[in-house]
């Protein structure tokens, strides 16, 4: 089974839920899977880390024009959905740009003169780790600067050997790199705070895996800041409340140092326990 | 024209909160919500929208069915692995469908047609202050960033037009397109973290990325006292790579009781020791 943590607001508590599930998951001999889908800024190996197995490039394919082939005839840069290929044929010039090309190979069709061949670009890393020997942990990081996530998510989502149970930490927002990851999962768990700022986020990212028809429950992270409008939207919208967590120092501050609620604060573990046989259950 | 471009690489750190204070404490300004995956900051502003306007994000390939003969060229033209054979046809997952338009091109019994994507929009709306330019991506849809330009093109527009010589801009989590395309161009940006690990590490990420811009980067520590150890060694950090804290702001719960309260931490609790500092670091800025 694949569970993805997600939340249209970012900084909710998807990374202190994924990581936590994670180690309550391993420790109960759980074979489990831990994937960093936030390639952009991935955050899971602060909290948790294993004994590196594997590292694999994520590249790309980029095109390159020979301009000694190049008859200039303008149609690479017709083809082009991204305007990523400036043509100015007055005075001969064609040139790529990399950082607009999505890859998409359509300049190659349009060339009917073989004056475009193609080069690798690297776009990031998949980190493999393997924790206690029975568990791992995949990480996709994304180059800084690079035009788009998803090629890294997606080959990271790729890389699992089907554990028994997969968490995938899934990017903040509702666009491609959330979509990305959501879509390749069985459950949904979305991460909210008890703020007008969080229901808003939250009412967004339910009507995307609406559309997606995605199974999906919620947990109210930082319980009792705020206000309770959001409880009376998810009964109002007969949302499952999965599990809160309340909002205390002692937690921030376990948070903020890197460390694992469930390793500090023993009751904890059997709250995530619960929460994956909950999730197991709606699933059924 | 002075654009301030406020981003944290992670979320939640409260670029929006500081946005929100910054657009209540400017005299004439603009401002420019990029998050535009989750756009927040119209729940404290409140803007007057006048204008309204649709944004078509891409398009998106859909098969005709009754002239598609199962030929499969496209599953193997698509980069995307956005085409598989399912059930004995030929289906194309619209999630995975970036809109290159190769399909299209290529089908050889022209069975691919392209579908314009318009469901996301954006808005002009008054402030007792100036304006804001604000936008909804639809559910689901792509091309944030493309989005954010636009959002960044009718601010400089509108500045020009209301003489407002700021640009507030609040921008979206992440090192990726939309967030490039936030900061491109600015003269100062502010990088919220917070004293986490994780914010920490995103912090260096983002920073890293307006470097590469060459964007003048300040720092703000928010929620500085949740860990002083940590806030030390961001400090230490920045210190060390060139970068300026130019505030540290405590925790303190009125910024929760604001939001609910539909209100910028400046017009809740103007007095409040937070309130006094996110005045002093805005001066700092326009002054810069």
């Amino acid at each position: 089974m694949k569970i993805a943590i997600a939340s249209g607001k970012g900084g909710t508590g998807k990374t202190m839920i994924s990581t936590n599930l994670f180690r309550a998951a391993e420790k109960e001999g759980i074979d489990v899977t831990l994937i960093d889908c936030d390639a952009e800024e991935p955050n899971v190996t602060e909290f948790i880390s294993g004994t590196l197995t594997s590292t694999k490039p994520v590249t790309c394919n980029i095109p390159v024009i020979d301009t000694n082939k190049c008859v200039f005839c303008g149609k690479c840069h017709e083809y082009c959905s991204y305007h990523a290929i400036v043509y100015l044929p007055p005075v001969k010039f064609i040139k790529v740009v990399e950082e607009l090309c999505h890859s998409c190979g359509a300049c190659i069709e349009a060339c009917k003169f073989g004056a475009i061949d193609e080069k690798e670009k690297p776009l990031g890393m998949i980190t493999t780790s393997s924790f206690n020997n029975h568990a791992n942990i995949i990480e996709g990081r994304a180059n800084v600067g690079i035009y788009s996530p998803v090629p890294v998510i997606k080959e990271s989502i790729r890389c699992n050997t089907e554990s028994d149970l997969t968490i995938l930490d899934s990017p903040p927002g509702i666009s491609c790199p959330f979509i990305t990851t959501v879509s390749r999962a069985d459950f949904v768990v979305l991460v909210t705070e008890p703020t007008p700022f969080g229901l808003n986020d939250l009412k967004l990212s339910v009507e995307t895996l609406r559309t997606l028809n995605k199974p999906f429950g919620v947990i109210i992270n930082r319980a009792g800041l705020g206000n309770r409008e959001v409880y009376s939207w998810l009964e109002e919208n007969k949302i499952p409340l999965l599990a809160e967590i309340k909002f205390s120092r002692e937690i921030a501050h376990i948070y903020s140092q890197g460390k694992m609620l469930v390793d500090e604060i023993p009751a904890f573990h059997n709250i995530f326990i619960d929460l994956y046989k909950s999730i197991c259950n709606l699933c059924k | 024209m002075n654009e301030i471009a406020i981003v944290s690489g992670k979320g939640g750190t409260g670029k929006t909160v500081l946005s929100a204070a910054f657009a209540t404490i400017g005299e004439k300004i603009v401002v420019a919500d990029c998050d535009v995956d989750a756009s927040n900051l119209y729940l404290i502003l409140h803007p007057k929208d006048f204008q309204t306007e649709r944004f078509v994000t891409g398009y998106k390939a859909v098969i005709d069915y009754s002239t598609c003969n199962n030929c499969k060229l496209c599953i193997s033209y698509c980069r995307f692995n956005a085409i598989n054979y399912i059930e004995g046809m030929v289906k194309i997952s619209e999630t995975d469908c970036d809109g290159c338009i190769l399909c299209s091109r290529i089908c050889p019994s022209g069975s691919v047609s392209m579908v314009k994507s318009n469901k996301s929009y954006w808005y002009i709306g008054e402030l007792p202050n100036g304006r804001m330019i604000h936008a909804c991506l639809a559910p689901g849809e792509e091309n944030s960033g493309k989005l954010v330009n636009v959002v960044r093109e009718q601010a400089r527009k509108t500045a020009k037009e209301t003489g407002a010589e700021i640009i507030i801009i609040d921008g979206p989590p992440g090192t990726g397109c939309p967030a490039i395309s936030s900061i491109t161009g600015v003269k100062n940006a502010i990088v919220v973290t917070e004293p986490t690990s994780s914010g920490f590490h995103d912090m260096k990420r983002i920073l890293d990325l307006t470097a590469g811009f060459k964007i003048k980067t300040h720092v703000v520590i928010n929620k500085y006292d949740l860990n002083p150890e940590v806030t030390e060694q961001i400090a230490v950090w920045c210190q060390a790579n060139g970068y300026s804290v130019i505030g540290k702001l405590p925790f303190d719960s009125h910024v929760v009781d604001a939001m609910v309260n539909s209100k910028s931490i400046i017009e809740w609790m103007p007095d409040a020791e937070i309130s006094i500092k996110i005045c002093s670091i805005y001066k700092t800025i326009i002054n810069n």
